[in-house]
């Protein structure tokens, strides 16, 4: 694919009237496809053809649509870019670090498929492949103030985060050197340093976290007077999350408050086995975000250079103050949900579609067409990343498992909360509390 | 220190002897002197032993379960009354000031807010509105909308918001319009308020208080008379606490809202309208202490919250039969304090539990069971227990008085239980 052409054509970001491309994927489902034309033609809910006298106009001065037609929103962030004067989108600097970035979680997410399988590993593991260009995209934009919430499938938003590759492979082994002590798992990758606030194993749980972070940040501001609080706080979750409670309430919240925060939908169109047009009744999750006051935008998540593009400017929009974003990114994984699930539902064809727009193999493309890099110089990359992961995986080897003491401890910030015992001490003041039991 | 202050001190936080709410006002300092002389044995053992030199001991051989050491915690006064240096004669002299239980939450509130930025409120119609049950009325002209925030109607997520907040950096409060509604925050208060600490291997902290009004009201329905602490008990941890006078709502509102852990303060909707003379003076709880409400022999009476009063109410008639039951609030849920209810087993034999949980899982079926595994020898009885039945709450008076406990109830089964 022609990324230097599809480069420029998708900083055009408002699809305003053309088909997003959604429908313009192959698609097996005929009635949805069917559906979808039809909507997109000539259908106008009647709830928006009252809703049209509504129209306010809202806080960024634009009108925004209940959808009239099919119109994304057209905010002010999206108008067509002029290319820099060199007619490169990124510089070669750049270019190298995306691709250091996503080969990270390529080759750490192939690790983990191997340790898992080799028994070092157990429970839930839920891999990234396919999606790096969405985790690239938008987290190198980030300084490591800002805030990253995630789900479950969070290895490779911690590690582009900086998290270090062997404190995750640690925490998946188990190992009391693990980022969170090996007390939380594949699924609860936390890390104070570097601002990653989970992690969670229910779908929709990490929005509200994510909503409260960037409500501090406001809080820092506006209350404390600190004029340096600017963090922007970033939230991933899937296309399967959108249709929960959480998501839509902390759409409202976010844009009534004009928090910082960014919603980024990676959206790979199912939730374990539910496709998402069985289980959505308007499939274009973009076109939620009007609907609660903020831009919708449509992006190809397997494109890293338009994810950065559209990630700048929705980062740069919430740290100067203008409020949320909600990125719908079109993006695919190329294993199944989790290691345990066996795939079997997703038709060969579309994923072969999908394994042709590899975001990596794109981006090594771009780079080496726009004489950005050499071969030898990326193959240098990815050897460097094998060994980086190499050593993350002895290191978690070697790395002792929690002693049992560990057990009670972190129940409580403040252990106290364990109670005071029939001897009038406090349990945890005991001597061989932490191996003790926890009842109180 | 100074004996009389000591006496003060001491008779002030051995509670009065069983009053019906609206004469909770004669708790404090003021009338020690006649008190003693009807008094508790238990005092005058005290004003006699140690020549009324202060001693943490001899505090908790009464079983007031003050905290076992740490007398340097400056900020944390367990059971402190005002003692201002007296005039004149000791009698008269009111000290502290009155006020209803929800204007001592709110004052609080007010007080942590005052002490620290980051302490703020989060909830339905708590800003302009000033809570539904008027705690925090005012506090968002002085404090301002952010640190009052009015949400919109979605408790999950702006649970799980304030959740966010404290784990950057915040301490909100999160006011449940009745705690029955928590029940649609349930996700982020068990999975993230509960769990997150430890499962972040204890990266993040979550000092965030969860408060609001539950148990049964007047005919509020079915829906708005739930008792949600013994839902709450199972989530590791969470801490839970029950407020049921304006001295210790006051006192555990500052304690939650200062504690590093995620705290549940249970307050009850027919119980912000007791008054109660509280200490002028900054005071703060300790979280993981019972309260001793009344010394006795006879039997140990454990409950919390509204059951609280129709204990005392109880005893009133208990103390004219010849019964001299110690009455114990236990008032931190989650945990229990074991070393004042084991106190007081051990110096009574037998234990009523009476609580407005229901039957089913509720508190005092794990105090009974945490009774039994610790103090089994010291029993004579079966470990008595009245909940509340097991039924949703119906709107009509009769069968609504008919789910919770009542006084007569208490009555018949200390009765029961003495006679072992």
């Amino acid at each position: 694919m022609a990324m230097a052409t599809a480069a420029v054509a998708s900083v055009r970001l408002a699809t305003t009237n053309a088909l997003p491309r959604a429908t313009q994927r192959s698609r097996d489902n005929e009635a949805c496809s069917a559906l979808n034309s039809a909507f997109f033609k000539n259908s106008i809910p009647s709830s928006s053809r009252s809703s049209r006298k509504n129209l306010k106009t809202l806080n960024d001065g634009s009108r925004k649509g209940i959808c009239v037609r099919v119109k994304a929103s057209t905010s002010d962030m999206v108008k067509e870019k002029a290319l820099p004067a060199d007619g490169q989108l990124i510089s070669r600097h750049e270019g190298l670090d995306l691709y250091e970035d996503m080969i990270l979680g390529r080759a750490f997410e192939d690790m983990c498929a191997q340790m898992y399988y080799r028994g070092k590993m157990f429970g839930f593991v839920h891999l990234y492949n396919g999606q790096e260009a969405v985790s690239t995209g938008f987290i190198k934009g980030l300084k490591k103030a800002d805030y990253v919430c995630s789900t479950y499938r969070d290895h490779v938003h911690a590690l582009s985060k900086g998290v270090p590759a062997r404190q995750v492979m640690s925490e998946l082994f188990g190992k009391a050197t693990g980022c969170c002590r090996g007390q939380g798992g594949s699924m609860h990758m936390f890390s104070k340093e570097h601002n990653v606030l989970g992690g969670f194993a229910f779908i929709g749980e990490g929005i509200p976290v994510a909503t409260g972070a960037a409500f501090t940040t406001k809080y820092r501001r506006e209350v404390l007077k600190d004029d340096s609080a600017d963090e922007v706080t970033i939230a991933f979750f899937g296309d399967g999350t959108c249709n929960n409670g959480q998501f839509f309430e902390c759409l409202n919240m976010a844009a009534l408050w004009k928090l910082p925060i960014v919603f980024v939908v990676e959206n790979n169109l199912w939730a374990i086995g539910m496709s998402h047009y069985r289980a959505t009744s308007v499939p274009e999750i973009w076109k939620k975000g009007p609907a609660f006051g903020m831009p919708g935008i449509h992006v190809d998540g397997m494109d890293v250079l338009k994810v950065r593009e559209v990630a700048k400017e929705a980062i740069a929009r919430a740290r100067r103050g203008d409020g949320p974003t909600l990125v719908e990114c079109e993006t695919y994984r190329f294993r199944g949900h989790s290691l345990a699930d066996p795939d079997e539902l997703r038709k060969p064809a579309e994923k072969a579609h999908y394994a042709a727009r590899d975001p990596i193999a794109a981006l090594k493309n771009y780079l080496l067409e726009n004489r950005l890099a050499t071969e030898k110089e990326l193959s240098a990359i990815e050897e460097t990343i094998n060994e980086l992961i190499e050593d993350a995986v002895e290191f978690a080897e070697a790395s002792p498992l929690p002693p049992h003491s560990q057990l009670l401890e972190n129940v409580f910030a403040d252990p106290k909360g364990f109670g005071i015992g029939p001897d009038g001490r406090y349990r945890c003041e005991g001597p061989g509390f932490t191996a003790g039991t926890a009842q109180v | 220190m100074e004996s009389t202050a000591l006496l003060q001190k001491v008779t002030a936080g051995m509670a009065f002897r069983g009053t019906p709410a609206s004469l909770l006002s004669s708790s404090s300092a003021s009338s020690h002197v006649a008190r003693i002389k009807l008094g508790s044995r238990s005092v005058i053992r005290v004003s006699r032993l140690s020549g009324l030199t202060v001693k943490a001991t001899h505090l908790n051989a009464y079983g007031f379960g003050t905290m076992p050491h740490n007398s340097t915690a400056l900020k944390t006064v367990n059971k402190a009354v005002a003692v201002k240096t007296e005039t004149g004669s000791t009698a008269t002299a009111q000290q502290g000031h009155e006020l209803l239980l929800f204007e001592a939450l709110r004052e609080g509130l007010e007080e942590e807010m005052e002490r620290d930025p980051t302490v703020c409120v989060i909830g339905e119609d708590v800003g302009h509105y000033g809570g539904s049950y008027k705690v925090t009325k005012g506090m968002a002209e002085k404090f301002g909308d952010l640190r009052l925030l009015d949400t919109p109607i979605a408790e999950n997520s702006f649970t799980g918001m304030a959740i966010g907040a404290a784990m950057t950096g915040l301490r909100p409060i999160v006011e449940g319009m009745n705690m029955g509604f928590l029940l649609l925050a349930f996700n982020q208060i068990a999975n993230n308020c509960g769990m997150l600490h430890y499962t972040s291997g204890g990266q993040f902290t979550i000092p965030i208080v969860i408060r609001g009004p539950g148990g049964v009201g007047k005919q509020l329905g079915a829906e708005h008379s739930q008792r949600l602490e013994s839902y709450f008990q199972s989530v590791p941890g969470l801490q839970m606490v029950a407020c049921s006078t304006p001295y210790n709502a006051k006192g555990l509102m500052k304690a939650a809202i200062r504690s590093e852990n995620p705290v549940i303060l249970f307050e009850h909707v027919l119980l912000y309208n007791l008054k109660e003379r509280i200490p002028d003076e900054e005071y703060v709880l300790c979280l993981e202490e019972a309260e001793l409400v009344r010394p006795g022999q006879d039997i140990t009476i454990l409950t919390y919250s509204r059951m609280r009063h129709h204990v005392l109410q109880a005893v009133k008639t208990l103390v004219s039969k010849g019964y001299d039951p110690e009455v114990i609030d236990i008032r931190s849920l989650k945990p229990f304090d074991l070393f004042a209810i084991g106190n007081s087993v051990k110096k009574t034999h037998k234990v009523l539990i009476v609580e407005e949980c229901m039957r089913t899982g509720g508190i005092g079926a794990s105090l009974r069971a945490a009774i039994m595994e610790n103090f089994f020898d010291e029993l004579d009885a079966p470990i008595g227990c009245l909940s509340s039945q097991d039924v949703p709450t119906p709107y009509a008076g009769p069968l609504e008085d008919l789910t919770v406990v009542q006084p007569p109830q208490i009555v018949f089964a200390v009765e029961q239980l003495c006679k072992h």
